[in-house]
């Protein structure tokens, strides 16, 4: 299986004045394409910080990222910026939709930024929709969907450029248990039927036990990375 | 990102607060109108007053023989005899900015019709002196070339003369006698009343200028030769002109002092047109600050915008907006809105002008280079106000921006 994400002694130092904080102490992963991650830890755990070197949103001190086999650490912001719209989909707690913008313009928002032409962007988007089981409320805007919905959304914006990687951070953090439930099952079905490799950040464990690989941070460090049992178990039968 | 998606976005973010937008515009919309409507108002000003001095004869010029005296030109006769009538004739056909030109021979006599008599201003002229003084006739009519040619004896008067010595007797084809010449009355003069000295232009009796000079006078020469250039802008082209040709006629060398003098009123002229032409000036200086103002308004709703915005920005980025495409939203907001309001400006402005012309009765002059300096001046304010805020917007660092509350 080819790997997706190999990061090699990933160092990340915040400077708070003339105090130096370290955030992530030399983090060595490897992701294969089509795995689906949990990544936990407790808050300050460098978990988030590492998500956002991962996303392209920030720069690690030190250390190297290798996203489908290219070196992204050296590439300039324009470029950070057109892989963060091609080859990979974020997804929020606070969901971060567009308010006042209705579900289609904000899964049409990424396709905006790369040149598609009105009639393909909007095909496209209805597509996705449609896909996330929101057919019928395209023309709704945030704040008359329900927290499920516009999760579901945020999903259906990031998948609308066909990515290689989902990000999720800390999805269901906001949806009360059967709806996050509802979401996980989501992210379950694509990365089993679509193969779409998904890195989630939770500090809950019945949600990382939807993943099939659960990583555990702790103080800018990987303390423990194991396959998840019951994933495990149930793809051996 | 293609040009018409930033302004569908942008479009689209303005229809999202249109009360706010509309605000923000009104300050460019009033910078605008009062531009427009404030330079009509001078411009108008200005016309007026070119005409109404054209009128008083700015574009007139006076030619007199005599030395160059420092310091004006005695009035009167001329004593000397250097201006003849082919000098006015030369100068009407061979001057592009002269217009007309009219000999001008002037006495005071005694005038004597029937039993009355009345002692008034004697001129001899040309029938061009009509026009070079837009001198209306009341009845019968003026002097014209047959007269001239045969040095007729017909007169045209004035109101005034006409009052004293018919009173409402009805003159045309009566005698007058000046000098014991009988003069018949062809015409009658339409009435101008005073001159700003109080001088009283319809005291006049206006008789062909050759018949002055031969039968009155008893000269060859003309005193004056009385001109109007094509136009006020042209008087001073017209007295370089007229002098050229008249040295040139006179055969005076280069060196020697001219035989003739050229009086202008152009001076006064210049005066009331800088005058008008500081109050146009500082008319639109007080509406253009009122347009930057404007400026300085979008600005301040551009500043608000951006942070209020900021996850806008924020999820924009994520969702892979480069720093140019966030500048060029906000920027193209920027625009738009001053681009908007300066259209609205100029509708507002040209209304209002036209609404001054057309209540007030006040005379409005729209220039269409002012329109379209202050709708240029506008947009140049959007990008200019707008500059700082889309910069800001573009720095922001998407992780802080996305996680702002």
């Amino acid at each position: 299986m080819s790997e997706v994400i190999r990061v090699h002694d990933l160092q990340k130092v915040y400077r708070m004045g003339d105090v130096e904080v370290p955030a992530l102490r030399g983090i060595n992963l490897t992701i294969a394409r089509g795995e689906f991650v949990a990544v936990m830890g407790a808050s300050g755990s460098g978990k988030s910080t590492f998500m956002n070197i991962l996303g392209c949103l920030d720069r690690p001190t030190s250390g190297k990222y290798f996203l489908e086999g290219e070196e992204v650490g050296a590439l300039s912001a324009d470029d950070w910026a057109r892989i963060r719209n091609k080859r990979i989909g974020f997804v929020f707690q606070g969901f971060n939709l567009l308010s006042r913008t209705t579900a289609l313009e904000n899964v049409e928002l990424p396709m905006m930024y790369n040149g598609y032409a009105g009639k393909e962007r909007h095909r496209r988007a209805v597509e996705v929709l449609n896909l996330v089981g929101l057919g019928p409320r395209l023309d709704h805007t945030p704040n008359r969907l329900s927290g499920g919905q516009q999760q579901r959304v945020a999903i259906a914006r990031a998948l609308v450029n066909q990515p290689s990687l989902i990000l999720a951070d800390e999805p269901t953090g906001n949806l009360d248990s059967a709806t996050s439930g509802e979401i996980m099952g989501f992210f379950q079905r694509l990365n089993s039927d679509q193969g779409i490799t998904i890195i989630l950040v939770t500090h809950e464990a019945d949600i990382a036990a939807h993943a099939n690989r659960q990583i555990m941070f702790r103080d800018g460090e990987v303390v423990s990375d194991h396959m998840n049992d019951r994933a495990a178990s149930h793809k051996e039968s | 990102m293609q040009w018409l998606m930033t302004f569908r976005i942008a479009l689209r973010a303005l229809a999202r607060n249109k009360l706010r937008a509309f605000l923000t515009m009104l300050g460019i919309i009033i910078g605008v109108g009062a531009v427009i409507a404030m330079v009509a108002i001078g411009e108008g000003a200005k016309s007026t007053i070119r005409s109404q001095i054209s009128a008083l004869g700015t574009n007139v010029l006076v030619v007199l023989p005599g030395s160059a005296v420092r310091g004006g030109v005695r009035a009167g006769s001329g004593d000397r005899t250097t201006l003849v009538d082919s000098d006015a004739s030369a100068m009407t056909r061979e001057l592009r900015s002269v217009l007309y030109a009219s000999p001008r021979m002037r006495r005071q006599e005694q005038v004597i019709a029937g039993n009355l008599n009345w002692g008034t201003l004697i001129e001899g002229i040309a029938p061009e002196f009509q026009q070079i003084r837009d001198w209306q006739i009341e009845a019968g009519r003026f002097i014209h070339e047959g007269d001239i040619s045969s040095a007729a004896k017909v007169a045209v008067i004035g109101q005034t003369v006409a009052q004293h010595l018919f009173g409402n007797d009805d003159p045309i084809d009566s005698v007058i006698r000046i000098r014991n010449i009988p003069f018949r009355v062809i015409g009658i003069l339409g009435g101008k009343g005073q001159t700003g000295q109080g001088q009283d232009q319809d005291d006049t009796v206006m008789i062909p200028y050759t018949t002055m000079q031969k039968r009155l006078l008893r000269v060859t020469h003309v005193q004056s030769i009385v001109v109007r250039a094509v136009g006020a802008e042209r008087v001073q082209e017209a007295q370089e002109q007229i002098t050229l040709l008249l040295r040139q006629r006179h055969r005076i060398g280069a060196g020697r002092e001219d035989d003739f003098t050229v009086r202008n009123l152009s001076d006064i002229a210049e005066a009331a047109q800088n005058t008008a032409q500081v109050m146009t000036i500082l008319l639109g200086s007080v509406a253009g600050i009122s347009l930057l103002v404007g400026g300085i308004g979008i600005m301040n709703i551009m500043l608000v915008s951006v942070t209020e915005r900021t996850r806008e920005i924020g999820i924009r980025m994520a969702v892979g907006a480069r720093s140019r495409d966030i500048m060029l939203q906000f920027l193209v907001e920027a625009v738009v809105m001053a681009a908007t309001g300066g259209l609205i400006g100029i509708f507002l402005g040209v209304g209002s002008s036209e609404l001054l012309k057309e209540w007030a009765q006040w005379p409005t002059l729209i220039d269409p280079a002012v329109v379209a300096v202050a709708f240029l001046f506008s947009g140049a304010v959007g990008v200019f106000f707008g500059f700082y805020p889309a910069k800001k917007a573009a720095s922001l660092d998407p992780i802080d921006a996305l996680r702002y509350e």
